[in-house]
């Protein structure tokens, strides 16, 4: 399975920042077995849970329809361990849109600390890259819905973002294929 | 109004922070990519840091005419032609292409440009003096 290194979105404004949380806990194997009796939440993880927090605002402009990767790291900071029972606030924000990628502040504090800082840059993968495809449009929608991205996302004007249409196009599609596995078992 | 002198220094600052050089690397005639490692990610990032440090926009085919050189009009044989060449003089005034167009190749471009060249940019877009 694929690693979401974040629980969900409190906020998340259209092309501009959002806001997610993290909760550190001691049963993730990350946490327990990164460093013997010390266990703490590698910070490598935190920038890749910034960098999904990041990377989701920005691919959410052009909804969800360009291929975002994480491109280079700029600047990071950390100013103390995370460990089990922390909850992370993220915070990031489009600092820069161009039309091959963007950049991307984040922050994670800690009740109210900051945690880390780190400055990111995504590119859009170009036309080298046609048929590529990063995630699976209906199970990425899933994980959307999980992340709570339909329920707080809004465009600047206020007004609630919708799930595109081609990710419902997904999901249904999925559906369908899910029901006519079920009935395939049923009758045999 | 800025001098080309501090337009040079903040050119300097931003290359400095996006490609991780040395101070003493980035003199006017270093070229990006060849002496400095730019790669293409990083013009991504050099352009949003010239952008926030002289307050102006940076259209990318003022600095990266891809479009130029991905015409077949204006490249023949992997070679930019005399059209082409007159195009892109036209779209980079700010950039020394003579040595380029001794021998255009396409390839070739990508390591044209030097400190210099996007000091000359910058330059013009602020109205240093």
């Amino acid at each position: 399975m694929r690693w979401f290194l974040i629980d969900r979105f409190e906020e998340f404004i259209s092309g501009q920042r959002a806001t997610a949380v993290k909760a550190v806990a001691m049963t993730e194997p990350s946490v327990d077995d990164y460093s013997v009796t010390y266990p703490r939440f590698p910070s490598s993880l935190i920038v890749e849970g910034i960098a999904q927090a990041g990377g989701i605002l920005v691919s959410q402009i052009n909804d969800f329809k360009n291929r975002v990767v994480l491109a280079k790291i700029n600047h990071s900071a950390f100013h103390f361990f995370a460990t089990p029972g922390d909850r992370l606030v993220i915070d990031v924000e489009i600092l820069n849109l161009q039309e091959f990628g963007a950049v991307v502040s984040g922050m994670a504090r800690v009740d109210g600390r900051i945690q880390s800082e780190v400055e990111l840059v995504f590119a859009y993968l170009g036309n080298e890259f046609e048929g590529v495809q990063l995630f699976e449009p209906g199970g990425f929608c899933r994980v959307l819905r999980c992340l709570k991205l339909f329920d707080v996302g809004v465009n600047p004007d206020g007004t609630p973002i919708h799930v595109p249409q081609h990710m419902l196009d997904a999901e249904r599609f999925d559906l369908e294929k899910y029901d006519q596995y079920f009935a395939s078992q049923a009758a045999s | 109004m800025s001098t080309k002198d501090e337009v040079f220094e903040k050119v300097k600052e931003a290359l400095i922070d996006a490609l991780g050089v040395d101070d003493d690397e980035v003199t006017p005639e270093a070229t990006m990519v060849g002496d400095l490692g730019a790669e293409s990610i990083d013009f991504l990032d050099i352009v949003f840091k010239l952008e926030k440090g002289f307050n102006i926009q940076i259209p990318r085919d003022e600095l990266f005419p891809d479009d130029i050189l991905t015409n077949a009009e204006y490249v023949q044989n992997g070679r930019v032609t005399d059209s082409g060449i007159a195009l892109l003089k036209q779209r980079m005034p700010f950039a020394d292409l003579s040595k380029f167009e001794k021998n255009p190749v396409v390839q070739d471009f990508g390591n044209l440009l030097t400190v210099q060249d996007l000091c000359n940019y910058i330059a013009a877009k602020v109205g240093a003096v």
